[in-house]
């Protein structure tokens, strides 16, 4: 078992999501994270999906996702020749003895105030999963009072871009009227 | 401007369009306005009483003819009837466009009366589906489902459509091209592997032809025979591939899996090259996958990428149309032949044909009782190969698979993959409206029978003539026969009662249908050439056979491929020799 990132060129038409993640859950996929939204090209989505298991269902579950009408293109990318975020807001039990070291956690790993209370304040921090990892472990001790992260996105490095031929015309002629 | 008309009458005009010349449904509140253009339309539509009925007739209609079969009913119970239908064209590959009414747009979501998410419902067992609440987008959608239907490895295709839609004003306009960007079915087999297939299968000494039932629906029989008699390979049909190949035919050696003949389970198990052709590695086929012919390397050809590699690896994968795959390596093998270099399977051969000598298909005929197996061999030598069987789900059906006896692609019909019981009748129905002029049997169980029996009366009122073989052993059989041999004879709820009721007889007269009923040996000929001579309505004819009789071969669930029984408790010996292996190649 090991962890692939897989980004997902989908038609952005609705239901596109409800049928990969039913896909993922009927062939006994797990999903450790998902994240969709737009991208340059208005009718065309991208989710970014991170599963964790064996090479040779991987390729199964690729293929079955290849399936699909609606998927128009698959890329597994590779951990050396890609970038990965994820964000998180964290909601952080901060008393007047203890803000300044909170203060100081998000200073050590450049994150950001986001919102203060008398006896809170709200972080936000942008990195990829073992920053934010560890970024909670120092942060645990003082009291976590609300978490919410985002499905982790990645992008290939370079000026290569996935999604450019995808977006060739395909067309296929009508099925043939009757006579 | 364009013609201003409701969605209801661009959805009939898409159909007729499509090429749609039969439909099997049944209308409800939301599905009503597209029933009422749909009586001025060329288009014939059936009237059926239950909507599974529907799907199945819709499944044989495509099976018999090749072309895509379609149904149409209400939304809410109407759709969630043609889920079993759906599953089992999904299953067995069956190009089929579904066609369901749905609550108004604005209703949908909030409970309505008779809403059902059938869209969401049936996203795991269609090939695609659509909701349409915009009229315009109507002929768009039935254009490319009836292309997403029959294109690539063919399947079910659902398109539901709010009632709203169809009764909105719209404009009608065919589409001269699909956009479909992440469709691209690849039908042309890349050259560099029928190269590696040419040469495994010239250093091969025990290779085999595994045909599935991709090759029926490609329509790739002839190719087919064209390869097998270049090489002199030995074939195998799967239960979905029965007719691919002819029966008669020297090279054939039946049917492989669970229940399939000694010499087609060796052939595959003691292989060393197994050529899959539209074939998937199924369960009933492989038994145990850890002890499947492990000797075997695997070109494995299929027009579906996620088939290949599924199950077993294939040494080489060929994704393509199964009628190319075969064109390009008849053309290779002919090359490689013209330059005096052929495949050596002398020995092989010799040894599958003494296996099939030597375990041939066979039977009890117990005195003073009817053989199942008898009536369906007999009405196979009666009807003959040019006639369409329909089966349902059981013994019956494997005794039909092997019995029958079949030479032609397309004239044997049945649930395969996910074995739906009752599927005979409806599908011989569907069967029937697609080759009218040829004789379709359904063979059928009394268990199978009476879950879908209702349709004869849509037969009866729409001269459908049908004839139906019930095998009654007043059983759920083939359910008995495992409780027989795995639970101690303990017949916990199979026992139907059917020689006592229904009537079957009385309820053939009660569907307007001819009743006929044999229970000797004697008697099953006249019965079968009285039934060959009723065309006008459809007949019933009730063979009361033993109950006891089993399907053999058998290799039980779970277990290896090398522990078939040719009997109960009665293993072959197929251990093949191999002195062919030391000849110098």
């Amino acid at each position: 078992m090991s962890t692939h990132t897989l980004s997902v060129l989908v038609e952005n038409k609705p239901g596109v999501l409800a049928r990969i993640a039913s896909l993922f859950s009927r062939r006994g996929f797990n999903i450790d994270s998902l994240a969709v939204g737009p991208t340059e090209h208005a009718e065309i989505s991208r989710m970014t999906i991170v599963v964790n298991v064996a090479e040779s269902p991987l390729e199964q579950v690729t293929k079955q996702l290849n399936k699909l009408v609606e998927v128009i293109k698959i890329v597994e990318l590779d951990p050396d020749a890609s970038v990965n975020r994820e964000l998180v807001l964290a909601k952080i039990a901060a008393t007047g003895e203890t803000r300044g070291q909170v203060l100081d956690v998000v200073q050590a790993f450049r994150a950001k105030v986001i919102d203060v209370a008398p006896d809170a304040v709200t972080v936000q921090l942008v990195g990829n999963t073992s920053k934010i990892a560890d970024f909670l472990t120092m942060l645990e001790p003082y009291g976590v009072r609300e978490l919410v992260q985002s499905g982790q996105v990645a992008i290939g490095r370079g000026s290569r871009s996935i999604s450019e031929r995808s977006l060739r015309p395909v067309t296929v002629p009508v099925p043939p009227v009757s006579a | 401007m364009s013609e201003q008309i409701t969605g209801a009458q661009s959805l009939v005009r898409s159909l007729e369009a499509a090429g749609a010349e039969n439909i099997f449904g049944i209308p409800g509140g939301t599905i009503l306005p597209s029933y009422d253009p749909l009586m001025d339309s060329s288009i014939r539509h059936i009237l059926v009483r239950h909507e599974q009925g529907a799907g199945h007739a819709a499944q044989g209609y495509a099976a018999a003819t090749g072309k895509v079969g379609v149904c149409m009913a209400t939304s809410g119970p109407g759709a969630t009837n043609l889920v079993t239908p759906l599953a089992d064209a999904h299953m067995d590959s069956v190009p089929l466009v579904a066609v369901t009414g749905q609550v108004s747009a604005a209703m949908i979501g909030t409970d309505a009366f008779q809403e059902a998410d059938i869209r969401g419902i049936t996203m795991p067992i269609t090939k695609h589906n659509y909701l349409i609440t915009d009229p315009l987008d109507i002929p768009r959608t039935i254009a490319e489902a009836f292309h997403i239907a029959s294109t690539g490895r063919p399947g079910p295709v659902l398109v539901d459509i709010a009632k709203s839609a169809q009764q909105a004003m719209t404009t009608f306009e065919w589409p001269t091209e699909l956009h479909l960007p992440g469709y691209r079915p690849v039908t042309r087999p890349h050259a560099k592997q029928i190269r590696e297939a040419t040469r495994l299968l010239l250093e091969s000494r025990r290779p085999v032809l595994y045909v599935g039932g991709g090759v029926i629906r490609a329509r790739a029989s002839r190719e087919l025979l064209a390869v097998a008699e270049l090489t002199g390979i030995p074939v195998v049909t799967t239960l979905m591939a029965r007719g691919a190949f002819p029966d008669s035919h020297v090279q054939h050696l039946g049917m492989p899996g669970m229940h399939g003949t000694v010499a087609a389970v060796a052939a595959l198990q003691k292989s060393d090259l197994i050529v899959s052709l539209g074939a998937r590695f199924d369960d009933r086929v492989t038994g145990n996958l850890d002890s499947f012919a492990p000797g075997a390397k695997i070109i494995h050809a299929d027009i579906d990428p996620a088939e290949i590699g599924k199950n077993r690896h294939a040494d080489v994968p060929i994704v393509g149309d199964v009628r190319e795959v075969l064109l390009d390596l008849a053309a290779a093998l002919q090359t490689e032949s013209d330059a005096g270099h052929t495949g050596d399977y002398e020995g092989w051969v010799a040894q599958l044909s003494a296996l099939r000598a030597r375990y041939p298909l066979g039977y009890d005929k117990p005195e003073g009782s009817l053989a199942p197996q008898y009536v369906i061999e007999r009405l196979g030598a009666i009807a003959g190969p040019d006639a369409v069987y329909t089966s349902g789900v059981g013994q019956h059906q494997m005794w039909a698979a092997h019995f029958v006896g079949y030479e032609k692609p397309n004239s044997w019909i049945n649930s395969g993959g996910l074995g739906t019981m009752g599927y005979a009748v409806p599908a011989a129905m569907g069967a029937k409206v697609g080759v009218p002029d040829k004789t379709v049997w359904a063979i059928d169980g009394d268990g199978c029978f009476q879950m879908t029996n209702q349709e004869l009366a849509t037969c009866a009122i729409n001269d459908i003539p049908i004839k139906v073989a019930i095998i009654n052993n007043e059983s759920l059989g083939m359910v008995r026969q495992w409780q027989t041999l795995f639970y101690n004879e303990r017949y916990s709820n199979t026992d139907l009662h059917s020689k006592r009721i229904p009537d079957f007889v009385k309820l053939a007269d009660a569907y307007g249908c001819v009743g006929l009923s044999c229970e000797t040996p004697d008697a099953v000929d006249a019965t079968i050439e009285k039934a060959m001579e009723i065309n006008d309505v459809p007949v019933v004819v009730d063979f009361r056979v033993h109950r006891d009789a089993m399907v053999w071969p058998m290799v039980a669930a779970g277990t290896s491929n090398d522990d078939i029984k040719y009997a109960r408790d009665l293993a072959p010996d197929f251990e093949v020799e191999d002195d062919w292996e030391v000849r110098p190649s």
